[in-house]
């Protein structure tokens, strides 16, 4: 089964412009990527259904507007994918 | 656009609107052959699907179109045409939410689309009134004053 970074990187890649093989670990999805936040809200659309989670980016964000969290820890992939892991496993437990 | 409310539920809402038989619209769209034009179509679908997530969300946010997917125009829609109108939900996202929604008329498909919507708490008292309002005029809630 494909890991959460290449599922995510794929869902990107065919929901937006991005090339696949832009799409790296380090990549931060709206400074290197280019994502803006109604492409990104299709994004989340399609992971909530890949994985079957609600990902919490209304939180995300307010926490990151509030400067109480880095926007890299949502927003870097290899960081997304952890966090969408994370997502899963609470789900499942 | 929406008239009135037929049925609404968590998940789906059912309503009419009736297209009028003289509008400044069709002076332009087309003369002659008066047409409604599909982004007005879109407008109406939207409509049903934003009172839908309102009666969801207890009026608590307001949705925004954000995204139209699929969008189908397969049929003319005249004046006096009465259309009903179905929105379903198809996801409950965090700020967001997707329904699919479609037109018929007398049976017959007329247009249909998945839209997004972002999701804000109201930006201003004055929008969650007359949302409010029209939510009562259309039936879609109880008027609280009665």
């Amino acid at each position: 089964m494909a890991s959460a970074f290449d599922q995510i990187a794929d869902i990107i890649a065919e929901t937006s412009d991005v090339p696949r093989e832009k799409i790296t670990p380090d990549s931060h999805v709206i400074d290197d990527l280019g994502i803006d936040s109604l492409d990104f809200l299709d994004i989340v659309f399609a992971i909530d259904k890949a994985f079957g989670i609600k990902v919490p980016i209304e939180s995300w964000t307010q926490e990151v507007n509030a400067g109480n969290e880095p926007a890299e820890k949502f927003f870097v992939m290899k960081n997304l994918a952890t966090r969408i892991e994370e997502l899963v496993a609470a789900k499942s437990a | 656009m929406i008239d009135r409310v037929r049925s609404v539920d968590a998940e789906r809402i059912e309503a009419e609107a009736l297209v009028p038989r003289e509008s400044t619209v069709f002076e332009g769209h087309f003369p002659g052959y008066p047409l409604v034009p599909g982004v007005l179509l879109l407008e109406t679908m939207a409509q049903a699907s934003g009172y839908l997530l309102l009666h969801r969300f207890g009026f608590d946010r307001m949705p925004f179109l954000s995204g139209a997917k699929e969008t189908k125009f397969r049929t003319f829609v005249t004046p006096e045409t009465r259309l009903e109108v179905v929105a379903e939900l198809v996801h409950d996202g965090s700020g967001y939410a997707v329904t699919k929604a479609r037109i018929s008329a007398a049976g017959k498909r007329i247009c249909d689309a998945e839209l997004t919507f972002r999701t804000l708490p109201f930006p201003a008292k004055e929008l969650e009134a007359e949302m409010r309002a029209q939510a009562v005029r259309i039936g879609l809630i109880g008027d609280p004053a009665a």
